[in-house]
């Protein structure tokens, strides 16, 4: 099967592309600039281009059988019209791709915080994307994205949209470095003390739900048209996993304790004072994160195992291992 | 819109605010089911009448489908049956009628009750009712008095009734409703009842919060205004107060009548209405022939609103559907329901009378020194029978023991039983408040005491309408010629009460034959002959030893108190009576290792067999006492209020069984001789009792035996889902497995199952696995999150610790002992356990604790 991924370059993009190649897979990658990681020959070509330009995509995408799309901007500063062209117009130029190449198989990264209302998640379902939301632009161009992606399924196209909740593992600089960066600067605050349940993926099991994903989906399968979150199924205290996270990269675990009422109030005020002084860099502190530490955010792991037929391959605690002796060799080099 | 005015019976005009279809739908309600009847009256004329009618349901054969009348009382409408509406529409047609002058149907001017009843049967024949289909009248508050004085016109027209807080006249020995006697005080009636909606708002607000915000509403909407609320003033002032009421001849000619209502009742009662409290309830089940009770402790005057009514009506209406309710018993007296049974009884006191010339001890109080033999035993107990029957009592009174454990308690015991008398045998263990609760639920005729406890009964109203009788009279008394005729083998002869862990303790009901047989169980199963000597230290154990036959010893402590017991102490006994058989709770069991002091007790070492039970007992604390008695075999037994013993085992098989299956529970042994158990999966169909397979490796426990408990008191809905099939079986509420050797594995109770993605989860076998690899002493395995991918965490007891997050290498070493995917580890300084044991730990409040501490909400503490 010859498969695009958009975004490959990225984490879970290039976790997918050599997935796909190892099993015999022809890949076409498509990302802004040359990944060293991925390398090049007759199982993985890479295509140089931005996701905006709908050309770009509709020659990657030449004969190709499925695509699975991972291209984002993440983060939570930065204009709304970088956010909206990248994700929306982005998932765009992917769906009409496929449809003008006859290609029907869809699989579409989303998140969780398409559905994220603030409220704690206690073994949830995918729910509906919400919009409407102020300053919060990635989930609010996702959830854009996502309802555009899944409206495009059809008798022709299979589109399934997959949420990986709160992915980390080695090379994650999302979670994990900030935590590690975070620890090391004596500047790790735990939201409500840190016990709130919350679902995380293990970089290898969000690759392994694409890949489910990949092959459950077509235009008559069950899950076209459909959003799915995946995680490792084992929700832990937000503490623990922070904990597990800094002795694996052997920095201090001493966290400062902020209650979510505090947390969420000072990410409000940083939201609105952030953008004034620090523009281009990640604040501390948003009232989303907040929320995201502070409550329980855990699901229902039987409508992907149904529908995709994905199970985690690798524990927490195996991940946690893994993610040990990564550091160990960073620190070795 | 304005309802028709009519012309016969001198209607006030009457504009009411109809409810939108919006209203309906806010209210739950099907708006397709208000609609209007034109009646044609009694009095001439004709009314207009609001009905809420679901239709016959789709599908359903009408001429064999129950239709459910509705009549509400007073004040309020056809909204008092929303539940009954909203729940049975899909199985049964059910139509709730506003009364004349109430809700939405036409105000009239006022109207005495047989009137009402009359209306009652105009709008029934408009309806086309008679004879369509088998008719159900369910009523409520003074629509319950209506209602019987349709029903015994002509008794064949019902099928069956459902009254709810009702009644039909003020009971004996009673007066009447002291809010119903101020609301009808002349001067103020008007006021409260119509010139202020006092009334109105008052009795949906009698039930507090459990009456929701959007029924208050509804309950409200029809009588905005004071000539709304007109009939509701006349109502009150129909209530028959005085003998010289217009109204009281024939209420009361009703009354008498009632004996002809053969078809089934079920009484579905809120037992904390200050109105229609237990005493009317019970005055209907005097007077009906067939009645059936679910009391709903917790509940006030709008029971429909509040509990779930219409539940337990739906399972009534399907037994009655199938037949499978009873026929109204036609002739009473104890004799008349004696089977086989009686030919080859041997009564519980057959023990103590047949020793009338034995002058050997049968009984001995170490903490008081008091001592009987067991003649002098045998004439006590004839002695309390006697006298009580002189007294007046009659066979099947409750009869509420408040003596203490001892030399008084046994022959009071035993001379009820004699007497015919049902004993209600009040356990310190519940509680006070819980306690007081459960004997007045039994509404005792009789309460037996010393004096001081009599007080205490008068106090805190725990028998309110009960002769009282000092213990010391009774014990005392001349026995006199005649004895009072033997109760027979089907007779009820005592009420227990189960530890009420979750909700209310709930009364068990024993015949004589029940009790007979589970006194053959335990000599069977404990080879016990006359041989044998038993010191009881666990309270109501003392009353087994009489009707054993064998010399028992109270030791010198208080025995409703465990932790009293120490080492000394139960070696005297033991030494004085020269016990072989010992039996204590298993937290006295502690206390005695805990004072032994490594020194020898003889007597101890004369024991053949110690008995411990009530509670888990812990291996460890057997192997301590097999230390200090070591001729004796250690045995605990397995059962519950409902059914004892099930299962036994022996401390070498513990110890065995656990080599054999480390996580399998707690293994409670074989079943005892004469009980059958079957495991049936969880969330079975009652109705449809699965056959015994092997191939569910864990289910519910149920057990078959003759000494099964004949049901519950006053809740047919908790009896009917706790003998499943036809009636013979027992669910335990317990979870666990049968192992290849035929021992029986106690895994938790079902409500604690945890139910996770790959299948259900039992408690014990985590938490025991949990307990060994961490040392600590308990704890509790629950479930967060929604059934079927609930995640399972551990709560940890910790002495000393502040309730939280449970320390990293803890959770490491908790998530190392089990198996399955632990999702957090937390600790808690005390778990919530019961009052009586002391060790059943609420399992569901520490998973709601749980569940908001891992959602990040705020968190209560938990005990």
């Amino acid at each position: 099967m010859k498969v695009l991924v958009t975004g490959a370059s990225s984490l879970i993009g290039a976790g997918v592309v050599e997935a796909l190649a190892a099993r015999g897979d022809v890949v076409t990658c498509l990302q802004r600039s040359r990944s060293t990681r991925l390398g090049e020959g007759s199982a993985v070509t890479q295509h140089l281009g931005d996701i905006r330009d709908r050309d770009v995509v509709m020659a990657a995408a030449d004969g190709c059988e499925a695509i699975v799309h991972v291209a984002a901007k993440v983060g939570v500063v930065g204009d709304w019209e970088e956010y909206r062209s990248i994700n929306v117009d982005g998932t765009d130029n992917v769906i009409r791709a496929a449809t003008g190449q006859n290609i029907g198989r869809v699989v579409h990264v989303s998140s969780p915080s398409v559905a994220h209302g603030g409220e704690p998640i206690v073994g949830g379902g995918a729910d509906a994307p919400v919009l409407g939301r102020r300053r919060a632009w990635y989930p609010e161009s996702k959830a854009m994205a996502e309802i555009l992606a899944l409206g495009a399924a059809s008798e022709e196209l299979g589109v399934v949209a997959v949420r990986p909740h709160l992915v980390w593992g080695p090379g994650d600089t999302q979670l994990v470095g900030r935590i590690v960066d975070r620890a090391r600067a004596g500047r790790l605050a735990l939201v409500g003390g840190g016990r709130a349940l919350v679902d995380t993926t293990y970089i290898d099991n969000a690759v392994a739900a694409l890949i489910a994903a990949l092959d459950a989906v077509s235009p008559e399968a069950r899950c076209s048209g459909r959003a799915y979150v995946v995680s490792n199924g084992e929700p832990r205290m937000i503490r623990e996993l922070v904990e597990g996270i800094c002795r694996a990269a052997g920095v201090p675990f001493e966290p400062r304790e902020v209650s979510l009422r505090v947390g969420r109030r000072v990410g409000a005020a940083v939201e609105r004072l952030w953008p004034m002084v620090r523009r281009d860099e990640e604040p501390p502190m948003t009232q989303f994160l907040a929320e995201q530490l502070g409550t329980a955010h855990w699901f229902d792991p039987r409508p992907a195992r149904d529908d995709l037929g994905y199970r985690p391959i690798v524990s927490i605690d195996e991940g946690l291992r893994r993610l040990g002796v990564w550091f160990a060799e960073q620190a070795a080099r | 819109m304005t309802a028709a005015v009519d012309t016969g019976g001198g209607a006030r005009s009457w504009s009411p605010q109809l409810p939108t279809d919006d209203d309906w739908r806010q209210w739950n309600l099907d708006p397709k089911w208000s609609r209007f009847v034109d009646v044609v009256s009694h009095t001439g004329g004709t009314h207009r009448w609001h009905v809420l009618d679901t239709g016959v349901p789709d599908g359903s054969d009408a001429a064999t489908t129950p239709t459910v009348l509705c009549v509400h009382g007073n004040p309020t409408w056809g909204y008092a049956w929303a539940t009954f509406l909203r729940q049975l529409h899909g199985r049964y047609r059910v139509i709730a009628v506003d009364q004349l002058g109430m809700g939405f149907s036409d105000r009239v001017e006022r109207r005495r009750y047989t009137d009402r009843v009359r209306d009652l049967d105009d709008v029934i024949v408009a309806l086309g009712l008679p004879g369509s289909s088998p008719l159900v009248v369910a009523a409520h508050d003074w629509g319950g008095a209506i209602a019987l004085g349709w029903v015994v016109q002509d008794p064949r027209q019902v099928a069956g009734m459902i009254l709810c807080n009702t009644g039909i006249a003020i009971p004996e020995g009673r007066k009447a409703p002291g809010i119903i006697r101020l609301a009808a005080w002349a001067p103020i009636l008007d006021l409260v009842c119509r010139g202020t909606p006092i009334f109105v708002e008052g009795t949906s607000r009698l039930s507090r919060g459990r009456i929701s915000k959007t029924d208050r509403a509804a309950f409200r909407a029809p009588y905005p205004t004071a000539s709304s609320r007109a009939a509701i003033a006349d109502f009150v002032d129909d209530v028959p107060l005085r003998s010289d009421h217009p109204s009281q001849a024939a209420i009361a000619e009703v009354a008498e009548r009632l004996g002809s209502i053969k078809a089934p009742v079920l009484l579905a009662w809120g037992a904390k209405d200050p109105v229609f409290n237990d005493d009317f309830a019970a005055d209907l089940a005097a007077r009906l022939p067939n009645t059936t009770t679910h009391r709903f402790a917790n509940s006030n005057h709008l029971v429909m609103a509040e509990a779930d009514v219409a539940g337990i009506a739906g399972s009534w209406l399907d037994d009655l559907v199938v037949g499978r309710l009873a026929a109204a018993v036609t002739s009473d007296g104890p004799g008349d329901r004696a089977g086989v049974a009686a030919l080859t009884f041997d009564s519980v006191w057959s023990a103590i009378s047949s020793r009338r010339d034995d002058h050997g001890e049968a009984f001995v109080d170490l903490a008081t020194g008091d001592a009987l033999t067991f003649s002098e035993l045998a004439r006590r107990v004839e002695a309390v029978a006697g006298e009580l029957v002189r007294q007046g009592l009659r066979p099947g009174d409750h009869v509420a023991m408040l003596t203490p454990p001892g030399v008084d308690l046994v022959s009071a015991v035993y001379g009820v039983w004699r007497a015919g008398g049902v004993t209600v045998i009040a356990d310190r263990g519940l509680g006070l408040q819980a306690l007081g609760r459960a004997v007045r639920s039994t509404r005792p005729a009789w309460v037996i005491g010393p004096k001081r406890s009599l007080g205490a009964a008068t106090a805190l109203r725990w028998a309110p309408r009960a002769s009282q009788l000092d213990v010391a009279d009774l014990v005392t008394a001349d026995p006199g010629d005649t004895l009072p005729p033997e109760p027979s083998a089907d007779d009820l002869a005592a009420v227990l009460f189960t530890s009420g862990a979750t909700g209310p303790a709930k009364g068990v009901r024993y015949l004589h034959r029940q009790l007979a047989a589970q006194r053959d169980a335990l000599a069977t199963t404990y080879s016990i002959t006359s041989e044998d000597r038993l010191v009881a230290a666990f309270a109501p154990f003392a009353l087994y030893g009489p009707a054993l036959g064998i010399p028992t010893a109270l030791p010198a402590c208080d025995v409703t108190k465990p932790a009293e017991l120490t080492a000394d102490i139960l070696d005297d006994a033991c030494v004085r009576i020269g016990a072989t058989l010992a039996f204590a709770s298993p937290s006295a069991l502690a206390n005695v290792v805990a004072t032994a002091m490594g020194r020898r007790r003889f007597g101890l070492e004369r024991l053949r067999m110690v008995l411990s039970a009530g509670a888990p007992v812990p291996s460890e604390t057997l192997r301590a006492v097999a230390a200090l008695a070591p001729a004796a075999n250690l045995h605990t037994p397995y059962g519950m209020t409902e059914v004892l013993p099930v299962a036994d085992i022996e401390l070498t098989e513990i110890t065995a069984a656990e080599a054999d299956e480390p996580n399998g529970g707690v293994c409670v042994g074989p079943a005892v001789s004469g009980v059958e158990v079957r495991i049936v999966p969880l969330g079975f169909d009652p109705d449809e009792l699965p056959e015994a397979v092997a191939a569910w490796p864990m289910g519910e426990i149920l057990v078959r035996a003759p000494w099964v408990s004949d049901g519950y008191l006053g809740l047919w809905a908790t009896e009917r889902a706790a003998r499943p099939g036809s009636g013979e079986w027992h669910r335990s509420g317990d979870v666990g497995h049968l192992d290849a050797q035929g021992r029986l594995w106690v895994e938790g109770r079902a409500v604690h199952v945890i139910h996770g993605v790959d299948g259900p989860i039992t408690p014990v076998p985590v938490e025991r696995a949990v307990e060994r690899a961490l040392g600590v002493r308990r704890s509790a395995a629950v479930g967060v999150g929604p059934v079927g991918s609930q995640q399972l965490v551990v709560v940890l007891e910790v002495p000393g610790a502040s309730a939280g997050v449970a320390e990293a290498p803890m959770a490491e070493r908790a998530r190392t002992a089990i198996d399955r995917p632990l999702a957090s580890v937390l600790v808690v300084p005390a778990l919530p356990v019961d009052i009586r044991h002391n060790a059943k730990i609420d399992r569901a409040a520490v998973a709601v604790w749980a569940d908001d501490v891992l959602a990040g909400r705020r968190v209560r503490s938990l005990t």
